[in-house]
C-alpha cells in the first residue's frame, strides 16, 4: 500500500522541516492551485474525491465547503478556516502523529482549504497538552512566512492568508466545532445552536469552516494528484487512506495508515498483533470512546463509515479501544462515563445532570451496591440523554453509546454485579472505585 | 397568520414566533425555564420539549424544543405524546438531583417557578441516591442574597445581567454539574439593575435580601398597583405589605414603560416607608423649640385659626401627587403658589415641559425608545438620572443586530445566534457629556465637552440638520447619522441646569421631525412628578420668589419639600425670620420640617392614592397598598380638610379623591384625560371590588391577636375600587387596577403571561396610564423652537472660565442622589460618601491622588470632599455627587475653586481589591497620607 498521509513519517520518527517536506513533493498541491486552479476548481476536486471528515462524523468535506457563501453572495468581511486539532476523544492519538512529525502537510492543506473558501485568516485550535505539536507547528509557520507560503500575496498571487496556532485551554467539548468557535472567541466552550451553521455564521459571526487535522492533511494530495487517484486508494466504499489506531491489551498498540475499508481483523490482528497472551477479545469500540461496542463477530467488517454504521456503531476517529475478557466492562463504561460527565459543558440539563447520575449508578453497580432498579435507571438514562434531540449537542448521546451497547452485549456482566453484590472481575477495577471527588 | 396543530387543536399563530411562544399565547401550559420573553431562547434547559410530526401520517414524531422551533404553516405538534411528557418530567427530575429540599425556608417558596414546573410535569419521587453537589455562596451586597445550591443552571441570570443589562461582574464559571453563577470574588454587584435577578431567577438563588430580613410569603402580602416615585420614569410597581410594613417591591408589567424590569432604586428604595424617621402624629412647635404631638383634629383647628381669612401661600412639590399640588394651588391662588422648584431648576423644568408640549417630535415611551436606530444623548448620565430608560437604550443599540439577523433569516428570539452573528456591531449611540457616563461602554462615539460647549454642539447639530453648513466634523457626522436614521432619538435633561441645552435638543428633534415623523425627543428629569407640577402650574413662582414675599403672608404651607435640597441656607433663614407661620407636610422628618411651626404627618406613596406624570407625559395612578398608620393622612386629604375648614368655596364642595381628579381635569385642557388614567372608585369587576390580598392570605383573624383576640374590622376603602381584604376578585380588571399577578398553577411572577394578550405583548386589558402629550404635527417647528444660535466663533473656541476656576458638573447616582430612597438603609450603604471627581491631569496639578481631600470653594464658602479620578472629564470641569446632603450648596454650572485639603484623613484603604473600577491606591500611599 502507498503511504500518503504518513509518507514523511519514518520509523526513526524524525520531524519533517520545510526542506524535507518539499523534497518529498511537498507544496506541489499549493503551487498547482496557485498557478491554475480557481477556488471553485479546488472545491469541485475535493467534492469529487468523496473525502469525508476524519474528525468522527464523516461529513463530506466538499459539501461542507460548498455552504460557504462566496463572491457576491457573501457580505464583506473576514472568512475563517479553523483546524480542529483538539484531539481529546478517548483512545484517539492520530492527529498528534500528523502534527508532530509532518506539520507542513497540515499547513499546506489549510492554505488550500482557506483558498477554496476564500478565507483570509486561519487558526489551528490545538489541544493544550500537545506541547511538541504546538512548537513544531509554530516553527513550521515561521518557515512558511519566510518562504512566502503564508502572509500577503502567497506565491506572488492575489491570495493572502494569515495563520495562527491557538492552544486550547482544554475541554473535550472544544472538539465540537461550535464550542471550539466559542472558545476561540474567548467565551465559554458551550456548543451553539444550529442553525445557523458556522459555514454561514461562525467565528465572530462570519463564515467559518472547521475541519479536522487528518481531513486537512488529505487536501494537498487530492489537489496534487486528483480525485480519481484518491478514490482508488480506498479498498471499500470510502475514498483515501485513514489513520487507524488500536489501544487496549493487545501485543502491539499503535497507529497505522491503511486504506479506507480495511477489515477490522487486519488492523487488530495484522497491525496490533492480536490480543496479549492469555486474553480473549471480548469487544471493542471501533472509533473512540463515544462509539458503540462491537464484538468479535464484527471483526471481518470493513472500516467504512456506512459499514460500521450498519453494524450499530460508528467508525468515529477510527481508533479502536479493545476490551479483553479479563477487564470488567462495567468498570470500562464507568471510566468512560466519568470522563464524559466531567467533560459536559454544563449547558443543557440532560447531559449536565444525567451523566453524573449515570456515573453514580454505574459506580454503585461496579462496587456491588447496585440493584435491579439501577439497571432500569441505566435503561432510562440511555433513553433520556442518549436520544438525539433531547440534548443540545452530540456529547451526551455519544457518551451513551458505549453504555447502551455494553448493556446489549454484556448484559450478564451487569446482572452478575447486581446479583453477586461485587465485581466478578475483582481487583482489575479497584482503581476505578475511588469516590468521585467532584471538584472543578 | 400560519396555522399549526397542537394535539389536533388548530391554532392561528404569529408569523416568526416559536412553538413555546405560540403555546403560551394560546393558553397552553408548556413548561419552560431558560426562555424569557424579553431575552428570547437559547435552548439550554430542555424543559419545553414537544413532539413534532412530519405530516399527518407520521405517528412517531421527533422531540424538538418549543423555544428553538419556529412555527411553520401546517406544522403538527403534540404536548401529550409520551415521549415529550416523559422527557419533560425527566428534566425536572434531573434538575432536582442537586436542588436542596429547603422550600420551607427559601425566600422563593410560594412564588417559585421551579415549584410550579415541578407540579406541572408531575415529578414526585426521587430515584437518585447520590450525594448532592454543594456550592459556596457569595456576599453580593446589601440587596441580593445568594444561595447557589438552589441553582438549576438555566443561565437566565447571566443572560439578563450581562447580555441584557450590560453588567460585567456576574458570570457563569466552572462546568459540568458544577457550573457556578457568581462574581469572581465576594463583592457588591455593580449593575444598577441587579435587583431584577430576583425575578429573573426561576428559583431561590438570587433573592431579595431586605425582604428576607422580615420575610413574608407572596400569598401573605397585601399589594396594590403602584408607581415608583424614585425618579421621573414612572415604572409600574407592585409593592407588598404585611403587619403594617412595606415588605418588598416587585415589578408590575407595563408594556410601554418598564416591561419586566426595574432599577435597584425602584426595587429597593422604598425602605424609607418603614423608617423610624416617619412621623406618626402632627407636631406643634412649642416656645422652647421642641414639638408637641397633637391629634389630627387639633392640627386642623390650629391651621384654621392661623389661616382662615388670612393671606396664605404655598410651596408645592415635584414629588407629591398631582391632586395634592392641584388642591394647594387652588386654595392659595396661582400667584401665591410655587411648584416647589428653585429658580434655576424651575426654569429648566418649565422649558422642558414647554418643549414637550410644543414639539412636533414624539415624546417616546421606553418601548418606543427601544426601537430607536440612532441615539444622541446630550449631557445626561441616563443610567443614573433615568435608570430604566438606560436599560431600554441598551436594547435600542441592539437594533443593528436585529437588522443583521433579519438579513440572515434568523428570528429575533434566537438570542445566542443573533448575538454571535452581530458580535459588537451596534446601532449608533453618541454621548456628548462633560463626564463619563455608565453607557459609555456601548456608545459608538463619546464627545467630552463642558456644559456650554455641549449646548453649542447641540445647536450646531440642529443647524446642520436644517441645512446650514458648519465645518465641524463631529457635528456633521452626528447630524448625518440622525438624518439617515429611521427612528432617531434625542435625549437630554435637566441635570446640567442648562436651559439652552434643553432648547437645543428640542431644536434638533423638531427639525428632524419635519421630515421624519418618527423622531423622538426625551428628557431626563429628576422627580416623580416634576413634569406634572410643571404642566399644572406653568406660571408658578420659584421658591425664592415666594420667600422674598414671605413677610406679606400669614401662613405658608410647605408640601413634601425639603427646601435644603433646593435653596441656600441664607434663603431658608430669611424664610424662618419672616414671621410667617410655616405649616409643613411631609413623609419623613427632615431639617425643613424642624423649622416649621406645625408639622403634619403625610402618608407615603405606598399608603395613598395619587396621579403622577412621568417624563414621557404619561399620567399614571398609584393606590394605597395599606392604610396609613397612626394619624398619617395622604397630602391631598390634609389639604382637602384644611381648605375645607378654611371655607374655600370650590374645595369645600369636593369630598372624594375622584372629585379632585375631575376638578383637576376640568382645570385645563391638557389634563382633560386625567379621568381616563384609571377607573373611578365605583368600578366593579364582575360586580365585585378588587382584592388587594391573595385568596390564600393567611392568619387574618390571628394577625393582631397579640393585641386583641377580637378580629378588627377590615379597613374600608372609600376612595378606590380595591379592598383591603381577600374578598373580591382579581380577574379581568384593567391593568391599572391589577395589584399582583397570580394564576392557577402559576404562582411565580411568570403568571404574568396569563395576563398578557399574547406572550410578551401588552396586557389583555389596556396598559395603565394615559399619555397627555402628543406631537404637535400641525405646528411649524422653526418658528416655535429656534435653537439659541451658536456663537459666531467655532465651537471648539471654548467659552473661557476664569483661570484656576472649574465649572461644577453634577454626578448623579442611582443610589444616593434621590431624596427619599436614600433614607433606606441599604441604599444609604450603597450611596457611600459624596465625592469630587477630577481628571488625572487636574489631580496631578493639585498634587492629590484618589482618596485625598479637596476643598471645593465658591462665594458661600468651601466644603471638603473625597477625590475620585475619572477617565473622562471635560477640561475646566469638576464633578460632584449631586443630591447628597453634603453637596447641597453646590449647583451645576457654577464656578468653583479647588484646593487640596491638607487636613483630610484618608479612609482605610480597602483590604480586598475589587473590580469596581476603583483605581488601587498608588504605591506612594504612605507618603501622601502623611502630607
Amino acid at each position: 500500500m502507498e503511504k500518503v498521509l504518513t509518507r514523511n513519517i519514518g520509523a526513526d520518527l524524525q520531524p519533517t522541516n520545510l526542506d524535507a517536506y518539499e523534497k518529498n513533493g511537498g507544496y506541489q498541491g499549493l503551487k498547482k492551485a496557485m498557478k491554475g486552479l480557481s477556488p471553485k476548481d479546488c472545491q469541485d476536486l475535493v467534492s469529487a474525491s468523496n473525502l469525508r471528515g476524519r474528525g468522527g462524523a464523516g461529513f463530506p468535506t466538499g459539501m461542507k465547503w460548498s455552504f460557504v457563501p462566496m463572491g457576491e453572495n457573501c457580505t464583506p468581511g473576514h472568512k475563517y478556516l479553523v483546524c480542529n486539532a483538539d484531539e481529546m476523544e478517548p483512545g484517539a492519538f492520530k492527529d498528534r502523529l500528523l502534527m508532530e512529525y509532518d506539520p507542513h502537510q497540515l499547513i499546506e492543506g489549510m492554505i488550500l482549504a482557506a483558498y477554496t473558501i476564500d478565507a483570509d485568516l486561519s487558526y489551528i485550535f490545538i489541544r493544550g497538552e500537545y506541547i511538541v505539536s504546538i512548537q513544531r507547528l509554530r516553527d513550521a509557520l515561521t518557515e512558511c512566512y519566510a518562504k512566502g507560503y503564508l502572509g500577503k500575496n502567497i506565491l506572488g498571487g492575489s491570495f493572502s492568508l494569515d495563520m495562527y496556532v491557538h492552544p486550547s485551554a482544554g475541554r473535550y467539548i472544544c472538539g465540537e466545532e461550535t464550542a471550539l468557535i466559542n472558545a476561540l472567541e474567548g467565551k465559554r466552550a458551550n456548543p451553539r445552536a444550529k442553525p445557523p451553521f458556522p459555514q454561514v455564521s461562525g467565528l465572530w459571526g462570519r463564515p467559518t469552516i472547521v475541519n479536522n487535522v487528518e481531513t486537512l492533511c488529505n487536501i494537498p494530495h487530492i489537489v496534487d494528484r486528483g480525485a480519481e487517484w484518491f478514490k482508488s486508494l480506498g479498498s471499500g466504499e470510502d475514498s483515501g487512506t485513514k489513520l487507524f489506531g488500536v489501544s487496549g491489551r493487545v501485543k502491539n498498540p499503535g497507529c497505522w495508515e491503511l486504506p479506507m475499508g480495511t477489515p477490522i481483523r487486519e488492523i487488530l490482528e495484522g497491525c496490533a498483533g492480536g490480543m496479549q497472551d492469555g486474553l480473549q477479545l471480548k469487544g471493542f469500540l471501533p472509533g473512540g470512546g463515544s462509539t458503540d461496542f462491537l464484538v468479535p463477530e464484527h471483526l471481518d467488517l470493513a472500516m467504512d463509515y456506512n459499514v460500521i454504521g450498519k453494524a450499530g456503531s460508528r467508525m468515529g476517529t477510527g481508533t479502536l479501544i479493545i476490551l479483553d475478557d479479563q477487564t470488567c466492562p462495567v468498570g470500562m463504561v464507568l471510566n468512560l462515563i466519568r470522563f464524559f460527565a466531567h467533560e459536559s459543558c454544563g449547558f443543557c440539563t440532560p447531559c449536565r445532570e444525567g451523566l453524573p447520575w449515570t456515573r453514580q449508578v454505574l459506580l454503585d453497580i461496579e462496587e456491588g451496591r447496585g440493584t435491579k432498579k439501577d439497571l432500569d435507571t441505566l435503561a432510562f438514562q440511555i433513553n433520556y440523554i442518549g436520544a438525539i434531540g433531547n440534548t443540545h449537542c452530540a456529547l451526551a448521546p455519544g457518551a451513551m453509546e458505549p453504555l447502551q451497547s455494553a448493556m446489549k452485549y454484556f448484559r450478564e456482566d451487569f446482572d452478575h454485579h447486581v446479583s453477586g453484590h461485587s465485581c466478578p472481575y475483582g481487583s482489575h477495577s479497584k482503581s476505578l472505585s475511588q469516590k468521585h471527588s467532584g471538584g472543578y | 397568520m400560519p396555522k399549526i396543530y397542537v394535539d389536533g387543536q388548530e391554532l392561528s399563530v404569529k408569523e416568526g414566533e416559536n412553538i413555546l411562544e405560540a403555546c403560551l399565547s394560546a393558553g397552553i401550559n408548556l413548561p419552560y425555564f431558560c426562555w424569557h420573553p424579553a431575552m428570547g431562547s437559547i435552548g439550554s434547559c430542555r424543559q419545553c420539549a414537544i413532539v413534532q410530526y412530519q405530516n399527518e401520517e407520521d405517528t412517531d414524531g421527533r422531540i424538538v424544543m418549543g423555544c428553538m422551533t419556529p412555527v411553520t404553516e401546517g406544522a403538527r405538534f403534540s404536548l401529550n405524546a409520551n415521549k415529550g411528557v416523559e422527557l419533560r418530567e425527566a428534566v425536572v427530575e434531573s434538575l432536582m438531583l442537586n436542588h436542596p429540599h429547603d422550600c420551607p425556608v427559601c425566600g422563593e417558596g410560594g412564588e417559585c417557578h421551579l415549584q410550579d414546573m415541578t407540579v406541572m410535569v408531575g415529578h414526585r419521587d426521587r430515584r437518585y441516591t447520590g450525594l448532592k453537589n454543594t456550592h459556596r455562596n457569595q456576599y453580593l451586597g446589601p440587596l441580593i442574597s445568594h444561595e447557589m445550591n438552589r441553582c438549576i443552571t438555566c443561565y437566565r441570570c447571566v443572560r439578563y445581567y450581562d447580555d441584557y443589562a450590560g453588567g460585567t461582574d456576574l458570570s457563569a464559571q466552572a462546568s459540568h454539574d458544577h457550573v457556578y453563577f457568581g462574581r469572581h470574588e465576594d463583592g457588591v454587584l455593580e449593575s444598577e439593575f441587579s435587583g431584577n435577578l430576583v425575578e429573573v431567577c426561576p428559583t431561590g438563588v438570587f433573592t431579595d435580601k431586605p425582604l428576607l430580613k422580615q420575610y413574608t410569603r407572596k400569598w401573605d402580602l397585601q399589594s396594590a398597583p403602584s408607581i415608583c416615585t424614585g425618579c421621573a420614569v414612572g415604572c409600574n410597581i407592585s409593592p407588598g405589605e404585611r403587619y403594617g410594613k412595606l415588605k418588598r417591591v416587585h415589578n408590575r408589567f407595563n408594556d410601554d414603560v418598564n416591561s419586566y424590569f426595574l432599577c435597584d432604586r425602584g426595587r429597593f428604595g422604598s425602605g424609607y416607608v418603614n423608617s423610624s424617621l416617619r412621623l406618626d402624629y402632627a407636631g406643634l412647635r412649642k416656645k422652647n423649640g421642641s414639638f408637641q404631638a397633637i391629634h389630627q383634629q387639633a392640627a386642623v383647628d390650629k391651621v384654621a385659626k392661623w389661616a382662615k381669612g388670612k393671606k396664605i401661600a404655598a410651596i408645592g412639590s415635584p414629588r407629591a401627587s398631582l391632586e395634592a399640588n392641584y388642591l394647594l394651588r387652588e386654595w392659595v391662588g396661582k400667584g401665591n403658589f410655587s411648584a416647589g422648584f428653585s429658580k434655576h431648576e424651575g426654569q429648566v423644568i418649565h422649558t422642558i415641559s414647554t418643549m414637550l408640549s410644543r414639539t412636533n417630535a414624539l415624546s417616546p415611551s421606553i418601548k418606543q425608545m427601544e426601537a430607536a436606530d440612532v441615539v444622541l444623548i446630550l449631557g445626561e448620565d441616563v443610567t443614573n438620572t433615568a435608570p430604566r430608560v438606560a436599560l431600554g437604550l441598551r436594547q435600542a443599540i441592539r437594533n443593528k443586530a436585529h437588522q443583521l439577523a433579519e438579513q440572515a433569516g434568523l428570528p429575533k428570539w434566537q438570542d445566542a445566534a443573533v448575538r454571535n452573528l452581530a458580535q459588537d456591531q451596534r446601532s449608533p449611540m453618541i454621548i456628548v457629556s462633560p463626564i463619563g457616563t455608565r453607557l459609555d461602554d456601548v456608545a459608538s462615539q463619546l464627545i467630552t465637552l463642558g456644559i456650554d460647549d455641549i449646548t453649542q454642539f447641540a445647536a450646531a447639530v440642529a443647524d446642520v440638520v436644517s441645512g446650514k453648513h458648519i465645518k465641524d466634523v463631529d457635528v456633521n457626522a452626528v447630524a448625518q447619522l440622525l438624518k439617515d436614521a429611521k427612528r432617531p432619538l434625542i435625549i437630554s435633561g435637566s441635570s446640567l441646569l442648562s436651559d439652552s441645552l434643553v432648547k437645543s435638543a428640542a431644536a434638533i428633534a423638531s427639525r428632524l421631525a419635519v421630515d421624519n415623523k418618527q423622531t423622538m425627543l426625551s428628557y431626563c428629569i429628576p422627580e416623580s412628578n416634576s413634569l406634572g407640577v410643571a404642566l399644572l402650574a406653568e406660571d408658578a413662582k420659584s421658591i425664592e420668589e415666594l420667600i422674598i414675599r414671605a413677610d406679606k403672608f400669614d401662613v405658608l404651607l410647605l408640601l413634601e419639600n425639603d427646601l435644603h435640597r433646593r435653596i441656600s441656607l441664607d434663603q431658608i433663614d430669611q424664610l424662618k425670620n419672616s414671621g410667617v407661620k410655616l405649616v409643613g407636610l411631609d413623609v419623613l422628618e427632615n431639617e425643613t420640617l424642624s423649622a416649621c411651626d406645625l408639622v403634619l404627618p403625610v402618608a407615603s406613596y405606598a399608603e395613598s392614592e395619587g396621579t403622577l406624570i412621568n417624563s414621557e407625559g404619561r399620567a399614571q395612578r398609584h393606590y394605597p397598598v395599606f392604610e396609613p398608620a397612626a394619624e398619617r393622612m395622604p397630602s391631598w386629604k390634609w389639604i382637602l380638610e384644611l381648605a375645607t375648614v378654611c371655607e374655600h368655596t370650590k374645595i369645600a364642595k369636593l369630598t372624594h379623591f375622584d372629585e379632585i381628579v375631575e376638578s383637576c381635569a376640568d382645570s385645563c385642557s391638557l389634563f382633560g384625560q386625567l379621568t381616563q388614567v384609571a377607573p373611578d372608585h365605583k368600578f366593579r369587576s364582575h360586580g365585585l371590588k378588587i382584592s388587594r390580598k391573595t385568596h390564600r392570605y393567611s392568619g387574618r383573624t390571628a394577625i393582631s391577636a397579640n393585641q386583641s383576640v377580637h378580629e378588627p374590622l377590615q379597613p374600608v376603602d372609600q376612595e378606590t375600587p380595591l379592598t383591603f381584604s381577600m374578598e373580591g376578585l382579581n380577574l379581568e380588571q384593567p391593568a391599572s387596577l391589577t395589584p399582583f399577578y397570580w394564576s392557577p398553577g402559576w404562582n411565580s411572577n411568570q403568571s404574568l403571561q396569563k395576563f398578557q394578550a399574547e406572550v410578551d405583548g401588552p396586557l389583555s386589558s389596556d396598559s395603565s396610564g394615559q399619555r397627555l402629550i402628543e406631537p404637535k404635527l400641525d405646528l411649524d417647528p422653526n418658528c416655535l423652537l429656534s435653537a439659541p444660535s451658536p456663537s459666531k466663533a467655532s465651537i471648539s473656541d471654548r467659552l473661557k472660565i476664569k483661570p484656576d476656576e472649574s465649572q461644577l458638573v453634577p454626578i448623579y447616582r442611582v443610589h444616593g442622589s434621590d431624596e427619599l430612597s436614600s433614607y433606606t438603609d441599604e441604599i444609604a450603604e450603597l450611596a457611600g460618601k459624596a465625592f469630587v471627581a477630577i481628571s488625572a491631569a487636574v489631580a496631578e496639578q493639585l498634587s492629590v491622588v484618589e482618596g485625598d481631600g479637596l476643598i471645593v470653594s465658591n462665594a458661600d464658602g468651601g466644603i471638603s470632599l473625597e477625590v475620585k479620578i475619572l477617565d473622562r472629564v471635560a477640561s475646566d470641569c469638576v464633578g460632584y455627587s449631586a443630591g447628597y446632603a453634603k453637596t447641597n450648596s453646590l449647583r451645576a454650572g457654577n464656578s468653583v475653586v479647588l484646593s487640596k485639603d491638607s487636613k483630610w484623613q484618608r479612609r482605610m484603604p480597602q483590604l480586598i481589591a475589587t473590580d469596581s473600577g476603583n483605581k488601587r491606591p498608588p504605591n506612594n500611599i504612605e507618603e501622601s497620607a502623611h502630607v
